[in-house]
């Protein structure tokens, strides 16, 4: 039984594929596996908007949305009926195509990268030979969409905005795809199903995650920081940031355009929450041995909405970095970082298991760590702060 | 050589000849871009899905961008090229198509010689599916290749160094 309610959902697509001609049946299959997901990401984006909105509220001992439907559950519903009716204004200078090109072009290629996204046990749209790749592929092509949207709207801010948001992401792009470097060494496997499957086993009742060896640990924070930047989330919100270019490369954006690009960076965020998931916390595998009776899909989304909610709470609690400390951290901090951290894994995959490599894996990791903290904090001499404008 | 091919084949065409005909720069590489995109898709038609997605993740990712920046840094942004001299249009055609001709003799000869041909093999010969995928790539680089790959690794190392170098020059000359 619990088996057929973990594949609940692969029966049902294999049940309606048998209504369909046998000419269509590619076709029909692949819509089948699209349109759930294009389906269930926007609903959960509509879902974690109130929820952030709640969440941040609380944080700032505000209440924040409480007054469509029950507790303002239905805030997302106002919301895109407003964004919907709303007049949509294009500067008289932008260039006209590209800037309405950008935000399709945005939402496209946060789409694709869920192609090869593992939800549960069998259910991936594309199992490709080089999945991770894939991924990475596609999450480039939203600095394109980013460029385009600032530089067609003709404005200053909207310009500033977009140079800032491609230099964050052209950077912390290199610690992301180095911090998932080490899984796929350990895996053997571009693969998302197979990086899922190697951690799928239990040594009594715990589970074989790549988040529990000293590499994979420090791989995951690492790769949570870039994943942050690259989101463009605070405390990494520099582009959009409201009180210096107002709100960045979608400035010039109005009605459901403006609401595209929301989308587009929410569904990224969660698209790179869920290949953290997939690399590092096991993808859909029960967390105990003893859990595996609860669906697969149900642990995927459990995970997902673990590191949404910590997403939305370092958003609510560390103010925005500055442009030189946004640089100086990625490739002073993170690049040396995400190098030796494949030493680690080198050095792991190639002794013998026991304490001993424990001791020297942990040793890998936190001593270089301490250093290089260390090192980069004593060349910035704090000391008191000094106001030059105010007193 | 299916419908997708020539989908496929008429947008990167299509995408190259409008980068090279726009009178708009960034419409120019927005263009370029797209052609670069084509020819991805075309190599992962090929089932290389390696060189397809190094395709996207290089030249769609990174050139592009990289060019815009160029192009941001040194003119007005946006600026519009004026259309070139009638004689210096002739004399641009007359060098671009004995570039082309000659590349293009180059390439078919390069293909007529190889034995990758079905002609010039025996049909056993030829494998079914050709050996492209990433494992094949990664063994080919760490094992038989890996001196090129080092040599080169050093090459870009020290292009890279020697871009910071002029960067900091430039940085120290003013006061």
């Amino acid at each position: 039984m619990p088996e057929m309610v973990d594949q609940i959902f692969v029966i049902c697509k294999h049940w309606l594929l048998g209504f369909a001609p046998a000419g269509v049946q590619p076709i029909f299959s692949a819509l089948l596996s699209v349109v759930p997901v294009l389906v269930v990401f926007p609903l959960l984006f509509a879902i974690t908007t109130v929820l952030e909105r709640k969440g941040l509220g609380r944080i700032q001992n505000r209440y924040g949305p409480n007054r469509v439907g029950p507790c303002g559950f239905f805030q997302p519903i106002a919301d895109a009926i407003k964004s919907l009716a709303k007049e949509d204004v294009v500067p008289d200078t932008a260039d006209r195509v590209a800037h309405f090109l950008a935000p399709l072009l945005l939402v496209a290629a946060a789409f694709l990268a869920y192609a090869v996204l593992p939800i549960g046990r069998n259910m991936v749209v594309a199992n490709l030979n080089a999945g991770v790749l894939f991924f990475f592929a596609v999450g480039s092509m939203v600095e394109l969409a980013v460029f385009m949207a600032g530089w067609a709207s003709r404005s200053k801010y909207s310009l500033l905005g977009a140079m800032r948001a491609i230099a964050q992401m052209i950077s912390y792009e290199v610690p992301l795809v180095l911090a998932s470097v080490v899984v796929i060494m350990a895996a053997g496997s571009l693969s998302t199903v197979a990086i899922v499957n190697a951690q799928a086993s239990y040594t009594g009742i715990w589970p074989h995650w790549f988040v529990f060896t000293p590499w994979g640990f420090a791989g995951f924070v690492l790769f949570m920081i870039a994943a942050t930047a690259e989101s463009n989330r605070s405390p990494f919100d520099l582009p959009e940031g409201e009180s210096e270019i107002i709100a960045g490369y979608y400035i010039e954006y109005s009605g459901f355009k403006f609401a595209l690009f929301f989308l587009g960076e929410y569904l990224g965020m969660f698209a790179t929450s869920g290949m953290a998931i997939t690399l590092f916390l096991g993808g859909w595998a029960a967390p105990f041995s003893f859990l595996t009776w609860i669906p697969s899909y149900v642990w995927f989304f459990a995970k997902l909405l673990t590191l949404i909610a910590g997403f939305i709470w370092i958003r609510g609690t560390l103010p925005r970095l500055r442009m030189d400390q946004l640089m100086n951290f990625a490739w002073k901090f993170m690049l040396p970082m995400t190098l030796l951290n494949i030493f680690t894994a080198g050095v792991w995959h190639f002794t013998p298991a026991g304490y001993a490599r424990w001791l020297v894996c942990v040793a890998l990791v936190v001593a270089p760590f301490l250093l290089l903290s260390r090192g980069l904090q004593q060349e910035k001499k704090y000391g008191m702060r000094s106001y030059r404008f105010a007193e | 050589m299916t419908v997708s091919f020539f989908i496929l084949a008429a947008l990167t065409i299509a995408g190259t000849v409008a980068a090279m005909s726009l009178r708009n720069l960034v419409h120019c590489i927005l263009a370029l871009t797209l052609g670069f995109a084509g020819l991805a898709a075309l190599y992962l038609q090929l089932g290389a899905q390696f060189v397809g997605f190094t395709q996207i993740l290089v030249y769609v990712g990174a050139v592009a961008i990289l060019a815009m920046f160029a192009i941001m840094m040194t003119q007005r942004a946006g600026a519009v090229a004026q259309p070139a001299s009638s004689s210096s249009r002739t004399r641009g055609w007359i060098t671009g198509g004995m570039t082309a001709g000659a590349v293009f003799a180059v390439l078919a000869w390069a293909i007529h010689a190889s034995a990758a041909l079905p002609q010039t093999l025996p049909p056993q010969a030829l494998p079914s599916q050709p050996d492209a995928g990433v494992r094949a790539i990664g063994n080919a680089l760490m094992h038989g290749f890996v001196l090129p790959l080092e040599i080169m690794g050093l090459l870009l190392t020290a292009a890279l160094i020697g871009a910071v170098l002029v960067a900091m020059q430039e940085k120290q000359e003013m006061p």
